[in-house]
């Protein structure tokens, strides 16, 4: 087993939805698209934003872009304007999404 | 019908840099230039300008981009469209007509576009039965009636296309999504039927992805190693044909990176779900967007399926809900981490000791540079320094303020090495929280108008 970290093979987008954040993650090459789609579940990213994701994970898939979309539920510290957070939008989540490692 | 049309995306945000305008007009061929001012929460910001002077309420920045550019624009045979008007769109056009007056610019043609602000007509609109629900917790917008500082319609491409066939040079309008602000220029232009849901879905996605300036075009992206000089970084400029398909570029020799990636990054940005992406003009699917490199810098994009619009508008409101302050100082090391730690429980220690609780929701403490964007991901580190940031938020503003008279005190009353604080104390600010809602499209009236320069 070799582990990889995401951000070798892919890249990220992320932003507000709302009081949540949404991560959009994708890849250039088909094979690397099979690989996140089958081992890139909502439940593996709640796990990895454990500390700043309390609500839940929904995926949406974009196979025409090799892409997967990720609503992170409650992960803002409210949101908006009501959020103290540093990152009260979000947009260090498609970064912190590349940081994880996954066995192939 | 000229084409391709070419719209330049110049300013993503209130806020963006006026290098964009600027150089979008003088680095390359132009036919439109399309600005976005508006969030969610400027709306509220900019009621609260017109309740105190009603001759503001608008982006004033638009107006001074404008002071540098029009005779530009003007020599060049621009158009510009932009949602500069924010809640007082027509001051906004009377002040472009004063400066263009002033600039002996005559009969140059200023549009706005009206009818996106119900805020005077939410109580009207709740009698008769609308009840605004918030999209995102189902409770109606009665129980923050009393608290309304804002409530806007997101309008589309039509009022735009609208007010350019009445011959506007500059539309100006209020809540136009960022999209349409692409979409408008292109109906207008090709003279698509407005049930042309397709070519309008690529419309969209256009405005989709040039809407945040320069995010498209290199800036934000994770392979930022690739991108070539930053500080000239190109903006958007949308190559539309008639058919609806388009090319994202922009101008050549600027700054910045356009390939399938950096177009593919910007498409997935503040994406909900990507078979139904709702506007006011269609509902588009991206996941029927193609994408193709078609050269250096220049990405065509084709294949996107749209379907009519819902019979609603977004609605996009704002309500006063408490208020926060938060403020920061910097340690130094060495044992950075230990020493942050300690001040943020001496000064909330010290503000029990005067009453001053709060809840732990309420309360917030960052150790800035110990790892706190990647919270629980990264290990938490102990670097040479680290910015304490501490913030509280609350209904009572006293107890707001109280917060923030107990942070300097530290420097000469906590650990060594405290230091940074140049703020001054932080002062309770006012919460303006987001209401989505949804209402009926037969319930909003859009008008548009046209004045001329004497």
């Amino acid at each position: 087993m070799k582990k990889i970290r995401l951000g070798d093979i892919a890249y990220a987008r992320s932003g507000d939805k709302g009081d949540g954040s949404n991560v959009g993650v994708f890849v250039t090459r088909r094979e690397h698209y099979d690989l996140l789609r089958e081992r890139l579940t909502p439940e593996v990213v709640r796990r990895h934003f454990h500390a700043i994701c309390k609500g839940k994970v929904v995926r949406h898939e974009l196979d025409n872009l090799l892409a997967l979309n990720f609503l992170l539920g409650d992960s803002l510290g409210g949101g908006g304007s009501e959020s103290l957070k540093t990152d009260a939008q979000g947009k260090t989540h498609g970064l912190a999404l590349l940081l994880l490692e996954l066995e192939v | 019908m000229r084409a391709p049309v070419l719209v330049g995306y110049g300013q993503g945000f209130w806020g963006d840099s006026i290098l964009g305008p600027i150089r979008l007009v003088r680095e390359g061929p132009l036919h439109y230039l399309v600005l976005d001012y508006l969030a969610e929460v400027t709306m509220s910001i900019l009621q609260k300008q017109k309740g105190r002077d009603p001759r503001t309420g608008y982006a004033t920045d638009f107006v001074a981009m404008l002071d540098r550019l029009l005779p530009e624009l003007v020599a060049k045979k621009i158009k510009v469209v932009a949602n500069a008007g924010g809640v007082n769109p027509v001051a906004c056009m009377q002040a472009v007509l004063e400066l263009a007056r002033k600039k002996g610019i005559r009969g140059l043609k200023v549009g706005i576009v009206e009818g996106d602000d119900v805020l005077a007509r939410v109580p009207e609109l709740v009698a008769a039965g609308e009840e605004l629900r918030n999209m995102d917790t189902g409770a109606p917008i009665a129980t923050v009636q009393d608290r309304l500082l804002s409530a806007n319609v997101y309008l589309g491409a039509l009022p735009i296309a609208e007010c350019l066939a009445q011959g506007a040079d500059i539309v100006i309008g209020g809540r136009l999504t960022d999209p349409a602000l692409v979409a408008g220029p292109l109906l207008h232009e090709f003279g698509w039927s407005p049930t042309d849901h397709t070519r309008l879905a690529h419309a969209t996605v256009a405005g989709h992805i040039a809407e945040c300036g320069a995010q498209c075009t290199g800036g934000n992206f994770t392979g930022w190693r690739e991108v070539r000089d930053f500080v000239r970084i190109g903006y958007p400029v949308i190559e539309a044909h008639p058919d609806g398909t388009f090319f994202v570029t922009k101008h050549a020799g600027t700054g910045g990176l356009i390939d399938t990636r950096t177009v593919t990054s910007q498409l997935l940005y503040e994406m909900g779900d990507p078979r139904r992406y709702l506007g006011p003009d269609c509902v588009a699917d991206f996941t029927s967007i193609r994408l193709e490199q078609a050269g250096p810098d220049r990405v065509r994009v084709s294949g996107i399926a749209g379907a009519a619009p819902t019979g609603t508008y977004k609605v996009s409101a704002s309500y006063a809900n408490g208020f926060k302050a938060v403020g920061e100082l910097t340690i130094s090391g060495p044992e950075a981490l230990a020493k942050a730690r300690l001040c943020a429980e001496i000064v909330f220690g010290r503000l029990a000791l005067d009453g001053a609780v709060y809840a732990e929701h309420e309360k917030l403490v960052e150790l800035v540079g110990s790892g706190v964007c990647h919270a629980g991901i990264v290990p938490e580190a102990d670097p040479p320094e680290i910015v304490l940031r501490l913030g509280v938020k609350g209904p009572d503003r006293r107890k707001v303020d109280r917060f923030g008279m107990e942070l300097v005190p530290l420097v000469t009353s906590g650990p060594p090495g405290v230091t940074g604080f140049a703020g001054g104390r932080p002062k309770a600010t006012e919460i303006v929280s987001y209401w989505p809602a949804l209402l009926g499209k037969d319930k909003v009236r859009t008008a548009v108008r046209v004045e001329a320069v004497q």
